[in-house]
């Protein structure tokens, strides 16, 4: 038997995707581990039907994962389009060209049943797509994916998906033994009989695999002595809100955040902690804000249409100073909008969202290990400035998963003991500091602390009060906060050259892929640069100073925004991406914004090219048109 | 224990013993004649009688006129947001389940804004007093019909006459799941409504009380003139709320067992006569609070660490 022949790479992105249900997922989650435990570095993206079984054999029924796998430790994004696609069936092939995901000299490893299946539609829809990915210049390998299945079990849908992982095994000359003990790791709990299946069908299609593949790739992973985890943004959540001594979360479920949910139900109570799944997503932030008023800062993880309704309740946590965190798992809107994929478009909601002036300051991990370090920075900042903390993740860091350095838990500090001496009876709830607006909380248990707490305006004692002096000076109280907190803030640090043609601003995500495109851009001789932002509110200082020294700033987000070119749009009229619309009124300066919703994540190309694009149109204009204020206002 | 041991503690009880003007705080802006003066007269009286430390009690209210209470209660108290006193409760039990707690509300708070908080709280059964203050109207927004304004009465929302029947809150609570207290009473019978919230007080569970009152402003002939001329029962039993003689010149009594499930949904269903006293109890529901408290671990800070390290081991690739 000859063996493949094995061409080494730096890095590649593979996808795999099936009809809902029939396992892409768990082959993708296995494969991933199995280059994990290789040392590898990866970044993967779910691809999540909306629908639990949607109609089979349809592009809607696609199921699966992208993962984008390197020699080097740090992969900071999905990628660029997919090299390799194993796909279950056409459809689900189909729907991935769709989504434009795929390179067009892909190399499509696809189930060949459908070449002679029994339904005449099958067989055509079959031949079209795969002539359409020929057309394109694909390679297609074509895998009797359910017939090999069948020589070991009686439905393939039971084991086609592991058969699956076995070649991909072979195809990444990857070690099947490891293979085989994480399948054995992920199946645990089920019975003898389906794990050694589950192991046997791995090592078949491993040893198809070699006896049948011409070529093979080799990853080979950058050796390291730091150990690694490997873990998605939501489970990093649940684990940092662990260690940030949260006691309690209260939720109701929605997609894209319940899954942090889930992984917090599954250890809280070892850690004296709960999970309170309430009757909905009002009493949700109710019941954490009732825990944190008696003194247990408590959380609650929600996602767009679950924000809208606790709105009242977070201008409630603002008014009353009571320390609270939201999370925030952006999913695509507005209304049910998209709920399995990926927007960034409730900035301005988390800004602005609650009724009156409510100051507030907001957070965006932008990448799954801060989604880890990120609940106990949000839970110092709540309960030291007695303010609502909002942090923003999204549906790419919620099921995406990376490679980052284990963190090292018995850093943790000890969980924060309950204060309860007795102050002066006449000990004010709200002592503002005249500068700063902070204040010390008085906690139900301590002697001489008795007194309401009112959603009403009030002054430092607390009592209701209608007065224009004392209305003015509890808005100005609580603003000052925010002021407070920027003081302490650091200016951002610039990725790339500190000055420059073109400056692109990110939040969130996105930052593994403009920062990659910014180093294929400066690789390439363009005058390119980042800045990231964790602090949407406060912003942090330093911005405008650091904009004035580019021709050109531009946001890139992940979320709606006019094109200047569609019909009606004029400079008048045009809706920019949330960041630039915050920023824009933050410095006056006149910044842009490469904002889109495709309902996935960027990939570093598409960020590489508008940066490009927007280079050659700057060339063309006079070089001394710089970075300008927004006209009429200096 | 020694006699000597007794009466020593009894000494020490006596020098710490409250008196009501300990439960004072700011004088209370409430329209005279009002109903919510007697149901914060009878929570003062209540906590006295327990001897309970003003801070160590939780008042917790929704928006409504009621809801002010908080403000007049000198325990620690939580004004909320419009009908979701429930929840905030819930949190407040849940992290702190040492402390007491009240929540108060109105009849547009509780069961109309708040009704979804309303119901699921009667199945969590958590350890609190639950007081809503039923004036059936709207009146802090001045006069709107509530879900108990009475069939055909005009408001401000309804100047022809009302649409619909009144809720039945009673029978509302006896459909749930897991309630364990339910009593009605009014402010026009002040010693039936300081032994039904003391009653409510000692139950272990949620103890829903509906407490009838006029707003003599927006609803002054609601109730029969404010009780005078409305047909009432008083239940009787003798584990129930007292009934003392002169309650009788209101309405009679009638023998009813509280303990029996089926028989305090036939009484909550029957509107006329009102009736008056403890339909339900069953103090063997578990109360939420302490269901999640038993279940939790309580690790001291090596063990948190040692078992977080393991956590982190699951997700450990290399």
């Amino acid at each position: 038997m000859t063996r493949p022949r094995r061409i080494s790479l730096p890095e590649h992105t593979v996808e795999i995707v099936s009809d809902a249900g029939e396992g892409a997922q768990k082959a993708a989650i296995a494969f991933a581990q199995l280059c994990a435990k290789a040392g590898n570095g990866l970044w993967t993206v779910e691809i999540i039907p909306s629908e639990i079984r949607p109609p089979p054999h349809t592009t809607g029924s696609a199921s699966g994962n992208r993962i984008r796998l390197a020699e080097r430790s740090q992969v900071t994004n999905a990628g660029n389009l997919a090299n390799v696609v194993l796909a279950f069936n056409e459809m689900a092939l189909l729907s991935r060209l769709q989504a434009e995901s795929l390179a067009d000299d892909v190399l499509v490893l696809i189930d060949d049943q459908w070449a002679t299946h029994e339904n005449e539609n099958y067989r055509v829809s079959y031949r079209d797509v795969v002539e359409q990915f020929r057309a394109r210049g694909s390679t297609i390998l074509e895998i009797p994916l359910q017939r090999e299945t069948l020589r070991h079990v009686e439905d393939a849908q039971q084991g086609k998906n592991m058969f699956a992982v076995g070649l991909l095994c072979a195809l990444y000359s990857k070690d099947v033994l490891v293979l085989q003990e994480v399948i054995r790791k992920i199946f645990k709990g089920k019975s003898k009989q389906v794990v050694d299946l589950a192991v046997k069908l791995a090592g078949a299609g491993y040893e198809y695999g070699l006896a049948n593949l011409e070529q093979c790739f080799e990853i080979n992973a950058v050796p390291t002595d730091v150990p690694k985890v490997a873990m998605n943004g939501n489970t990093a959540l649940a684990l940092g809100a662990i260690a940030a001594g949260f006691e309690l979360c209260s939720m109701y479920p929605i997609t894209p955040a319940t899954s942090a949910s889930h992984a917090l139900s599954d250890l809280f109570e070892d850690f004296g902690g709960f999970v309170h799944q309430a009757e909905d997503e009002i009493a949700a932030i109710g019941v954490a804000l009732g825990a944190s008023y008696a003194g247990k800062t408590a959380l609650t993880i929600t996602s767009g249409p679950g924000m809208a309704l606790k709105a009242e309740f977070q201008g409630l946590a603002v008014m009353t100073e009571t320390p609270l965190v939201i999370v925030d798992v952006q999913r695509g809107g507005p209304s049910t909008g998209l709920p399995t994929k990926i927007e960034q478009s409730d900035l301005l909601h988390a800004l602005y969202g609650a009724p009156g002036d409510a100051p507030k300051v907001v957070l965006a991990p932008s990448t799954i290990e801060e989604c880890y370090y990120i609940l106990s920075v949000a839970r110092k900042i709540a309960e030291e400035f007695r303010m609502l903390v909002i942090v923003l993740s999204d549906a790419n860091l919620a099921t995406g998963q990376q490679l980052f350095d284990r963190p090292n838990v018995f850093a943790t500090p000890p969980r924060s003991q309950l204060d309860l001496s007795p102050v002066p009876t006449n000990a004010l709830p709200y002592a503002w500091d005249p500068t700063t607006g902070l204040s010390e909380r008085l906690i139900p248990g301590q002697p001489g602390g008795m007194g309401v707490t009112t959603s009403l305006n009030h002054d430092r004692d607390g009592k209701a009060c209608y007065d224009a002096e004392r209305n003015k000076r509890g808005h100005a109280m609580r603003s000052r906060k925010l002021a407070a907190l920027q003081q302490t803030l650091q200016r951002p640090r610039v990725h790339g050259a500190p000055e420059g043609e073109l400056l692109l601003v990110g939040w969130g995500s996105t930052r593994g892929a403009i920062e990659e495109a910014v180093d294929m851009a400066r690789g390439a001789g363009h005058s390119v640069s980042s800045v990231h932002l964790q602090f949407l509110s406060p912003l942090p200082p330093g911005l405008k100073d650091i904009f004035t020294k580019f021709r050109r700033v531009i946001t890139v987000e992940l979320n709606y925004s006019d094109d200047p070119q569609a019909p009606l749009i004029t400079e008048e009229n045009r809706r920019y991406g949330q960041l630039a619309w915050v920023l824009r009124a933050a410095t006056l300066l006149d910044i842009d914004c490469f904002a889109n919703v495709p309902g996935r994540p960027y990939m570093p190309v598409e960020i590489l090219d508008e940066a490009k694009r927007i280079l050659a149109t700057m060339d063309t204009k006079s070089p001394a048109q710089r970075l300008t204020a927004v006209e009429g206002v200096s | 224990m020694s006699a000597i041991a007794k009466e020593s503690l009894l000494e020490v009880c006596a020098a710490d013993t409250h008196t009501l003007e300990d439960y004072d705080a700011e004088r209370p802006r409430w329209c005279k004649g009002c109903g919510d003066h007697g149901v914060l007269a009878a929570l003062q009286r209540v906590l006295r009688k327990n001897n309970v430390e003003p801070e160590n009690a939780v008042a917790v209210s929704g928006i409504g006129c009621s809801s002010r209470l908080p403000h007049y209660l000198n325990t620690y108290g939580f004004h909320g947001i419009h009908g979701r006193a429930l929840p905030i409760a819930t949190g407040v039990r849940l992290s702190r389940p040492e402390l007491p707690v009240i929540a108060i509300m109105g009849d547009g708070d509780c069961f109309s804004i708040g009704g979804n908080h309303w119901l699921h709280a009667i199945r969590y059964n958590i350890n609190a007093v639950v007081l809503v203050l039923d004036n059936e109207v709207y009146a802090l927004t001045k006069m709107q019909a509530s879900p108990t304004t009475p069939d055909g009465w005009k408001t401000n929302t309804t100047p022809r006459g009302t649409y619909l029947h009144p809720l039945n809150p009673l029978s509302a609570v006896m459909g749930m799941t897991n309630v364990s207290f339910l009593a009605q009473t009014a402010t026009w019978l002040p010693a039936h409504l300081d032994e039904t919230i003391e009653k409510a007080w000692d139950h272990h569970g949620l103890s829903f009380v509906r407490i009838l009152q006029r707003c003599p402003v927006f609803m002054p002939t609601a109730f029969g003139e404010g009780g005078v001329h409305f047909p009432v029962v008083f239940l009787e039993h003798e584990d129930g709320i007292p009934i003392h003689p002169s309650l009788l010149n209101r309405g009679p009594a009638q023998p009813h067992d509280h303990r029996n499930i089926n028989e305090a949904q036939r009484v909550a269903v029957t509107v006329d006569p009102a009736p008056m006293g403890l339909l339900y109890q069953n103090p063997e529901v578990p109360a939420y609070e302490e269901i999640r408290w038993q279940r939790k671990a309580k690790p001291d800070y090596e063990t948190f660490l040692q078992r977080l390290d393991a956590a982190m081991d699951n997700y450990t690739v290399s």
